[in-house]
């Protein structure tokens, strides 16, 4: 591997990685708090689908980066300008109406996005991906179950999720960004091309929303930056609360 | 949201091909399909299962306490249909 392909997968790999891992993190925080003990169960289970899948990804990350930095070191150890997930992974979880739309908005992105992947000429990607894409099938059932259920249930229910879509609605648009360190990796049959999946995705949602009988949120602004490094205002209190244990008990071990 | 307005279901769960399936427990669910789920969730958390059903608790019809006098009383004498003098080849498991 050239030292351009190394770079490009190790921040590739970072990417996907921060994404599960700031994801799982805010859905972990449902834990005790949902609306319902067999649903907090559920969440659980989803939140460390996500978490599993993150400590696989930061630690080949770490193995492409070879610096001997392992998964916790970049799970806890890097500052909030090194993050390289997605904006709407790192989102606080909000009311149970929230949490579904942005989880929609995700999942049916996630499942064909994996299922592309696990074609990667990676292997390791390609391994990882085939394990993602049975999540992700579990996952958009879940959400999407919940919004038709929300959309298509009460006034005030279908109130909330609506404007639940239309608040996380433009922070979907970055899940579709390759630049040019993403091409570079298509070009080489590892990463996968981001804007293909995107009529897809639009199909997929707006299949599920007209079940729901919600309309495509009206949302003309849209926001990205999480792959350079430029996060909301929330990452950083969730990263203070994640990081903690490691930064006050330097290699602290289980 | 409280739960004590979503229906009750039982869940049961075939842990190997050749079993039955057994009642494992109850959980509340908005439907059958979040029920599955649920069950998922709650009851295969350690691969415990291969099959899942659910059912609606309010489905079940069960007999009653009082009457088990006249529902099991009279079997009590009838010895013969106790397969008590046959051996059970090693070969046959699950019985």
């Amino acid at each position: 591997m050239d030292a351009q392909t190394q770079q490009d997968l190790f921040e590739y790999t970072l990417r996907l990685g921060d994404d599960a891992l700031t994801l799982g993190h805010r859905i972990s925080e449902w834990t005790s708090k949902a609306p319902f003990l067999e649903e907090d169960i559920a969440l659980g289970n989803i939140g460390l689908d996500f978490v599993g899948r993150a400590r696989l990804l930061l630690t080949y990350a770490g193995e492409v980066e070879n610096l001997g930095r392992d998964e916790d070191q970049l799970a806890y150890l890097r500052d909030i300008r090194q993050y390289r997930n997605l904006l709407i992974c790192e989102l606080p979880i909000g009311n149970f109406a929230d949490t579904m739309a942005r989880q929609l908005l995700v999942d049916a992105f996630e499942l064909p996005y994996f299922q592309a992947l696990s074609q990667s000429s990676d292997r390791t990607l390609a391994g990882i991906a085939g394990k993602a894409v049975k999540e992700a099938q579990y996952h958009l059932r879940h959400s999407s179950g919940w919004v038709v259920r929300l959309g298509d249930g009460t006034e005030e229910s279908h109130g909330k999720m609506a404007d639940a879509l239309s608040k996380v609605w433009g922070y979907g648009p970055e899940m579709f960004i390759t630049d040019e360190v993403e091409q570079r990796l298509v070009d080489a049959g590892i990463a996968v091309q981001r804007e293909e999946l995107r009529d897809g995705w639009q199909a997929q949602i707006e299949r599920v929303l007209e079940e729901a009988t919600l309309a495509v949120p009206d949302v003309s602004w849209q926001v990205d930056g999480g792959r350079r490094g430029e996060h909301t205002e929330y990452l950083g209190h969730m990263l203070a609360e994640m990081q903690f244990m490691q930064r006050a008990y330097p290699g602290l071990q289980w | 949201m409280s739960d004590h307005k979503l229906p009750l279901f039982e869940v049961f769960i075939r842990s190997r091909r050749g079993l039955d399936h057994k009642h494992v427990g109850s959980l509340h669910a908005q439907d059958h399909e979040a029920a599955l789920g649920y069950a998922r969730d709650v009851y295969t958390r350690r691969n415990e299962g291969v099959s899942i059903w659910v059912v609606k608790s309010e489905d079940i019809v069960a007999s009653q306490e009082h009457e088990a006098e006249s529902f099991y009383d009279p079997m009590d004498d009838k010895v013969y249909r106790h397969a008590s003098f046959y051996e059970v080849p090693d070969e046959v498991k699950h019985m």
